[in-house]
């Protein structure tokens, strides 16, 4: 074992209590973060999966038909109505070439044509808004994982099956092999009248969903709003959630169409997940700050009181180096200890929360991302810092003049 | 391997330049001053020579700057002007890592009080200097250790920790540090000073034997004066002036 390594310690063997307190402190600091962050990062990839678990990274439309601009009066200037043109399912023009074109750029993992228009369920006396997509269940599958979520009967859509909700079930008396009518906006009601079979319902985990999402086949919703061979959107789904503003812009780029990414439809989201981020950080960050003046200050006090006894080593053929090394080893060791002891303390904590905060049903509210990579993370930092917080202390011993000290000692 | 480290490995002192000799320690004109505002003048241009295994006593009163002497000697502190050669090298033209390396090889310590680290045994205590110049703990500075404890008496406790010894007990272990590194030359700040008669003669007793097992050179810094008539020589300080420098027979 080297020598600075050595006298370090025995000097955190000797100053017991100071070294439990200064452990205590590295380790608290430690845990507090190794929770915070465990905490942050299950939560943001609790809510990230629940927005994407029912949604495409990317949704492609077709552009928006041109408004029709009237103007107003003759002398006011610029003063315009925008008037939009009347809401119906439009087809994206050549849609296959369209599809191949965006299999082909880098990133996207999968894609799949679909329908989505505004109707109204009907049965008997009831009728409810729902929103009809026209899908081709395999290669949906590949966008949102629906049999998941699937609670009774099969995702068969083939003729006239349909999936619907848990809500809009309920709503309507619907069960398994009922049958309902679905009426598009454009008073059109498709062939065979509309009426559909269904063969499932689904449990998305989101209300509004439940009610209001019919799942058809995309023939049915093609004959339903008129687009015979048609589709209104092509999702897709990339490599990488958050790549997926950028797989929109290339898709917007090479085929002309419209693409939103989930980033940008679920920019309050985003930027709720990011003020999040940057507040736990801030929190780190001072906690970081308060443990690197802890062990900063300990280690001064330190030094003070040994002054004498590194005079002595200094007389004896130790060198300023050996003498740096000694405190700076002793900041080591205590970011690396503290660290040991603050990753039990933040696991501790971890299971403290999963046991207290449960939902109304008793299901944990969601899970504690702790994982290795945040320990070690965490280690290093706790190590690094105190190298840092040890540097002005160790330098200071190391400038010590050992005539001076041996003589005032 | 640093300028000081070839002094060491060459420590031929007819080798050595600056007309070595037979000198160990020559100082010419040596003075010291503390402070800048109020500059207090505490060495005025001592003259000395120290030969391999002379044994010699540095007396005077008070205040006459003989811890401020043996601090120079012993490299810890630079002298104001005036020239300092160990072993033939001129110590002005040093860097500090240098001057450490040549003071942990060349020079040993004992002081009067608090010289030992209450954080490890006599035992470590005593090879701590060989630990620090060779980087790693080995068998050997164990054994030198152990040999050395054993000089001094104190075999039986190479594993106390230094605060269960007593006032002469330390000493011992203090001067078994300052030979373990086999120096030539070793600095003993008034090592009888605090401790009462029979010990103090003990330890005194140890330094003699030590000087003629070893041929190691003693300066020894005392206000007793029936230890100093011991001595071979006897170099007496008044107000930072050798006032007197006798050698016995
Ligand atoms: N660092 C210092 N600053 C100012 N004066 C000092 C310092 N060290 C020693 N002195 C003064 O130098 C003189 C000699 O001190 P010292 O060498 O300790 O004497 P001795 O060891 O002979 O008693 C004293 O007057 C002391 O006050
Ligand atoms: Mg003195």
């Amino acid at each position: 074992m080297p020598f600075a390594l050595i006298v370090a310690l025995r000097y955190l063997r000797e100053g017991k209590g100071q070294t439990w307190l200064i452990l205590v402190g590295v380790g608290v600091g430690v845990g507090v973060i190794i929770f915070l962050s465990a905490l942050i990062s299950g939560l943001q990839e609790s809510l990230i999966d629940r927005t994407l678990g029912s949604q495409a990274h990317v949704i492609v439309r077709p552009r928006e038909e041109l408004p029709r601009v009237l103007p107003t009066s003759d002398r006011a200037v610029g003063v315009v109505t925008v008037e939009r043109p009347a809401q119906r399912v439009r087809s994206i023009v050549q849609w296959q070439q369209a599809r191949a074109e965006i299999t082909r750029i880098p990133g996207v993992i999968a894609t799949s044509p679909t329908i989505s228009g505004a109707a109204l369920a009907v049965r008997g006396d009831g009728a409810n808004a729902v929103l009809v997509r026209g899908i081709e269940p395999n290669s949906y599958r590949g966008i949102v994982d629906l049999d998941k979520f699937l609670m009774r009967g099969t995702l068969d859509l083939e003729g006239f099956g349909a999936v619907i909700g848990v809500g809009l079930a309920s709503d309507l008396g619907l069960s398994v092999g009922d049958r309902f009518r679905l009426r598009a906006g454009g008073g059109s009601e498709g062939d065979a009248g509309g009426v559909q079979t269904v063969t499932g319902i689904f449990d998305i985990g989101n209300k509004d969903l439940n009610a209001r999402w019919v799942l058809v086949s995309l023939r049915s919703a093609q004959s339903l709003f008129g687009l015979e061979g048609g589709v209104s959107t092509i999702e897709v789904k990339g490599a990488e959630i958050y790549g997926a503003e950028t797989i929109a812009v290339e898709i917007a780029g090479r085929t002309g169409l419209v693409a939103d990414s989930w980033m940008k439809s679920n920019e309050q989201l985003l930027i709720g997940l990011r003020s999040q981020s940057s507040s736990s950080l801030m929190i780190q960050v001072f906690v970081v700050l308060a443990v690197a003046l802890g062990i900063a200050s300990v280690l001064a006090v330190s030094v003070v009181q040994k002054s004498r006894e590194i005079g002595i080593l200094r007389a004896t053929g130790t060198t300023r180096r050996q003498v740096q090394q000694i405190f700076l080893i002793q900041g080591s060791i205590v970011g690396l200890l503290g660290s040991v002891v603050g990753i039990a303390l933040g696991i501790g904590l971890g299971y403290l929360f999963s046991t207290l905060a449960r939902g109304p049903d008793g299901t944990p509210t969601f899970p504690l991302t702790l994982e290795t990579a945040l320990y070690a993370r965490t280690a290093a930092i706790a190590v690094g810092v105190g190298t840092l917080s040890a540097l002005m202390p160790a330098r200071r011993a190391a400038r010590m003049d050992p005539a001076e000290v041996i003589r005032s000692g | 391997m640093t300028h000081s480290e070839r002094v060491l490995l060459d420590a031929d002192p007819a080798s050595t330049p600056n007309g070595g000799a037979d000198a160990l320690l020559r100082l010419e004109g040596v003075t010291k001053n503390y402070g800048t505002d109020v500059v207090t003048h505490v060495l005025h241009g001592i003259d000395l020579v120290v030969r391999p295994g002379e044994f010699l006593a540095l007396t005077g009163p008070s205040g006459s700057g003989k811890s401020t002497l043996l601090n120079i000697v012993g490299l810890l502190d630079r002298p104001t002007s005036g020239r300092l050669a160990f072993q033939g090298w001129d110590v002005a033209a040093m860097n500090d890592t240098e001057l450490t390396a040549l003071r942990g090889r060349g020079i040993g310590f004992v002081f009067q009080l608090h010289h030992l680290l209450p954080a490890f045994t006599a035992q470590e205590n005593v090879f701590l200097p060989l630990l620090a110049d060779r980087g790693r703990r080995d068998d050997e500075m164990m054994e030198r250790a152990s040999a050395l404890l054993a000089e001094v008496g104190l075999s039986g406790r190479a594993g106390y920790t230094t605060n269960s010894l007593s006032g002469g007990e330390r000493q011992r272990v203090a001067l078994a540090r300052a030979l373990v590194m086999r120096p030539p030359l070793v600095l003993a700040d008034e090592p009888t000073g605090n401790l009462d008669s029979e010990s103090g003669a003990q330890v005194f007793q140890l330094l003699r034997t030590f000087n003629q097992r070893f041929g190691t050179a003693f300066v020894i810094v005392t206000h007793d004066d029936r230890l100093a008539a011991q001595c071979d020589r006897v170099v007496h300080l008044l107000d930072g002036r050798i006032e007197s420098d006798t050698s016995a027979g």
